[in-house]
């Protein structure tokens, strides 16, 4: 690679409804008011950082990009600072546009059901309590360290069948990908390369000693004509399913957990009525989404009355748009038992996460988990919370105390 | 005469959230990539009325029809 572009430098924004950039550290840091502003400005918003980019900021202005993929394309995902080219295979289905999208996506669909899901619950169960008991006795935790981070990385490596020890190794491919990769092109090639490699041996292990994992479901896996996938598909396939598996559910749990840190009425009210968490997780996610994705437009058009023009990209922000008052009654409040909950933290149209019914699984076994065996805990005044920069936010420091608060 | 209901789901929406499963278990099945269709001719038998509409109202992408008869 001869043209690895420089980091740039990012100003700190002063005027967020004409410049916004959501690697400003008072986004990371709060982003919701500037939702707000931004939503109360226009339905969609634009700034010249990134080489251009456009921000819907209503649920609807959300729904109308994520639903139409004539004008607007997956193949860049990432609103990064460059527009390196575009990769065949780079990870589908989340990179792919119809008519290509959807045999890559069925594919994927089967090993992720809710039944798939169930037979891996027993499992889950038995990583949260491991991990718990690592820590239990100390009356303090770093929950986001330990607790949270292991849960869907440790998951996701169970399905793939590679080993769950390899954990930090994933970590820290996703770090320079999904965060550091924003700013530094350099960083998100090496790590791509590095994830290549690290599947291409675990690929060639199959091809003597097929087993029943993830892996050797795709090394498997026939198209339409009977043909097997090539392996930049695989290998794509294979990158997406460790990226997106991880810092998203790392985040949710770990947003989670933070918000009964420092909510005790919606805490007692779960360790009371268990049978209300599936309710509380969907609305931790609408509340805490983790996941901002991204569109390439390709083709003029208007969204909600804005016009909008080819060759910028789109900020796809769901966790703003499940911020937005005229969809959500209460939108800026945690309404642990809200009945009527449309949220599109798992995205919206063809590009549903393929992800949800285990990321949900891994949510409410975490917390069910976790309360049964600390049902007292609050944030140490003593530590500082921090969050993820960029498209998947979450707290990366969780400094807790455990037990009653003498 | 009480009123039926009949549930109702639009394929070409249904993008697998499977929210409805979740919700109304006994109105909704999933196929083998995870999206929903009605179960049987999508009558709701009586008392199941609620599940209904709470199927309806959480789904993302607004797929599924409640139907009075």
């Amino acid at each position: 690679m001869s043209d690895v572009s420089q980091p740039v430098a990012h100003p700190p924004v002063t005027d967020w409804v004409n410049d916004f950039d959501h690697t400003d550290p008072q986004w990371t840091e709060d982003p919701f008011p500037i939702w707000d502003e931004l939503r109360a400005a226009s339905p969609v918003v634009h700034t010249k950082r990134f080489l251009g980019c456009y921000m819907p900021t209503t649920y609807e202005a959300v729904r109308e990009i994520a639903n139409d993929t004539e004008h607007f394309s997956s193949r860049r995902i990432i609103v990064r600072d460059v527009r390196p080219e575009v990769a065949r295979n780079a990870a589908p289905p989340i990179t792919s546009d119809p008519p290509v999208h959807k045999p890559a996506k069925q594919l994927l669909l089967p090993p992720f059901t809710p039944d798939a899901m169930k037979k891996l619950e027993p499992r889950m169960r038995a990583i949260c309590n491991e991990l718990i008991d690592g820590f239990i006795a100390d009356g303090k935790v770093d929950a986001a360290a330990r607790y949270s981070k292991y849960i869907p990385v440790r998951a996701i490596a169970h399905m793939l069948g590679i080993p769950e020890s390899d954990s930090d190794l994933f970590i820290n491919w996703i770090h320079m990908i999904l965060e550091l990769g924003i700013r530094d092109e350099s960083k998100l090639l090496q790590a791509v390369q590095e994830m290549s490699a690290y599947f291409r041996t675990h690929i060639e292990e199959r091809k003597s000693r097929p087993t029943d994992d993830l892996i050797s479901y795709l090394m498997n896996a026939r198209d339409k004509e009977g043909q097997p996938l090539e392996e930049s598909h695989v290998l794509g396939s294979l990158r997406l399913l460790l990226i997106a598996g991880i810092d998203t559910t790392w985040s949710a749990i770990g947003s989670s957990l933070w918000h009964l840190a420092k909510t005790p009425a919606d805490r007692e009210r779960l360790i009371a009525e268990p049978a209300l968490i599936p309710t509380a997780v969907e609305e931790l996610l609408r509340a805490y989404s983790p996941v901002t994705m991204a569109r390439e437009v390709v083709k003029e058009t208007t969204v909600s009355g804005c016009p909008v023009r080819a060759g910028n990209m789109v900020l796809l922000s769901f966790p703003a748009a499940n911020r937005d008052p005229t969809m959500f009654p209460d939108a800026d409040k945690v309404v642990i038992d809200r009945r009527e909950n449309r949220h599109a933290a798992f995205g919206l149209g063809i590009h549903r996460c393929v992800g949800s019914n285990l990321a949900r699984m891994e949510m409410q076994v975490a917390l069910e988990e976790w309360l049964k065996r600390v049902p007292d805990f609050r944030l140490d005044p003593a530590g500082t919370v921090t969050w993820s920069q960029g498209t998947v936010r979450g707290p990366r420091q969780l400094p807790f105390l455990l037990g009653k608060a003498m | 005469m009480t009123e039926r209901l009949r549930v109702r789901v639009d394929p070409d929406k249904c993008q697998g959230h499977a929210r409805c499963k979740a919700l109304a278990p006994e109105l909704f099945e999933l196929d083998e990539y995870g999206n929903a269709h009605e179960a049987g001719d999508g009558i709701v038998p009586p008392g199941l009325e609620d599940k209904a509409w709470l199927a309806k109202s959480n789904c993302p992408e607004i797929a599924i029809d409640v139907i009075e008869e």
